[in-house]
């Protein structure tokens, strides 16, 4: 019997196939990125298609809406500053090279290694799930089976940031567009909006797809928003408080798994009694952290004690 | 029964916008002509798949959720081809001093 959405099936893997060849060979920056944008929102409908709505939230959110939004800045701060093109030596391409070769060589090796038909470890986290403290799968795996690995991830968040702001200290940034009063206007109106579904994600993470990272990229939205509206100026003063917002997160999952440790378990074994509510407060702590760092990372430089001069309203 | 041929309708209509606004898109000279296409057959596309899927939602939360969705992306694709419109508009009148 053939399946009825076979067909769509095909096209989108088509679809996102040939997305990828045309990221690749277009010629203009700014339609590169526009089919990269193209490319992660198709990627996400076949995550809903492969019924992985997590993966599916985190790239449609993350690898798509923010990703695109940081290489649009990218873009508006190089072509504001135009330099002429480095050629690249070889040396690199050859690396690069080599280097893409062997991920795709160990992808593949991994790949036809794997049996066929293979239950996984979808059965030992199905007995587990009473003792994880909530009820979803896919958090209880992130935040507490393997939360190691997920301490990991936002750590890698955090040295992003760091890096970022050595790097981008003594760069010239072009002045930010000017998008005027219906924006603002619609920026009032989305705020709200996207807080609610923001909090929603991360709530709902503990039954239903959603969690930390797709929330806090959707609250880092709001970041966007004010930035681009200029409803929020960063300041130096403010320097103080991004920091906190930065290392919040590593710091309470970081201090939960020694605490829980100190309590003669290993690290991450939650008291059962207490699991859902040390997997929520890890989770609204990153949360915070991922919508700080990824608005941080818009917004790129860090705030200098000097005014960047800006053009007038 | 007659619910869901009448929701299929507005589907196929609604789809019907956007290839008629993706033709627009692709065959119409400028950029204010092809965004004047986008933009309302988008809209009107949006809005009748709103309507027929809203018609095969279960619950009534889902049709709540329906209508946001509906309401959101018409707003942010009003306010973005103001946005393309107004840098198409400002783009031209600095070539044009």
């Amino acid at each position: 019997m053939v399946e009825p959405l076979l067909l769509f099936d095909a096209l989108l893997g088509l679809a996102i196939v040939a997305l990828a060849v045309a990221v690749l060979t277009v010629h203009d920056r700014f339609a590169m990125i526009v089919l990269f944008i193209v490319f992660g929102l198709m990627s996400a409908l076949a995550w809903v298609r492969l019924s992985a709505p997590d993966v599916a939230l985190a790239e449609a959110a993350i690898g798509t809406g923010l990703t695109g939004a940081l290489l649009l800045t990218t873009l508006h701060h190089i072509r504001a500053a135009p330099a002429a093109p480095v050629p690249v030596p070889g040396g690199v391409v050859v690396a690069n090279l080599g280097l893409c070769a062997l991920i795709f060589g160990g992808l593949a090796f991994a790949f036809l290694l794997t049996p066929l038909q293979a239950p996984g470890l979808a059965p030992a986290v199905a007995q587990n799930m009473a003792a994880s403290g909530v009820g979803h799968p896919v958090t209880a795996v992130l935040l507490n089976f393997r939360a190691y690995d997920t301490l990991m991830e936002v750590v890698v968040l955090l040295a992003a940031i760091v890096a970022v702001w050595m790097v981008e200290r003594g760069t010239v940034q072009a002045p930010a567009p000017v998008l005027g009063e219906i924006y603002r206007g619609f920026s009032r109106l989305a705020l709200p909006a996207i807080v609610v579904i923001g909090s929603y994600l991360l709530w709902v993470g503990a039954q239903a797809p959603g969690g930390a990272f797709q929330g806090g990229a959707v609250l880092a939205a709001v970041g966007l928003l004010l930035l681009l509206g200029r409803l929020y100026r960063p300041q130096p003063a403010h320097r103080p408080f991004a920091r906190a917002g930065f290392v919040l997160g590593t710091a309470v999952f970081a201090g939960v798994a020694l605490l829980v440790a100190g309590g003669g378990r290993l690290p991450f074994e939650y008291p059962a009694a207490h699991a859902k509510t040390l997997i929520l407060l890890i989770e609204g702590m990153v949360t915070i952290s991922i919508a700080v760092t990824l608005a941080a990372l818009f917004h790129g430089r860090e705030p200098e004690a000097v005014p960047v001069s800006e053009k007038s309203e | 029964m007659l619910l869901d041929l009448l929701a299929l309708a507005l589907i196929a209509v609604g789809a019907f916008f956007f290839v008629a606004g993706t033709i627009g898109l692709l065959r119409f000279p400028d950029t204010l002509c092809r965004l004047h296409a986008l933009t309302k057959a988008d809209g009107l596309g949006l809005g009748l798949t709103c309507l027929g899927v809203a018609l095969l939602a279960g619950t009534a939360g889902e049709v709540v959720r329906i209508v946001l969705i509906w309401f959101f992306v018409a707003t942010s694709s009003a306010v973005c081809g103001h946005l393309i419109a107004r840098h198409v508009r400002r783009a031209a009148n600095a070539g044009g001093r």
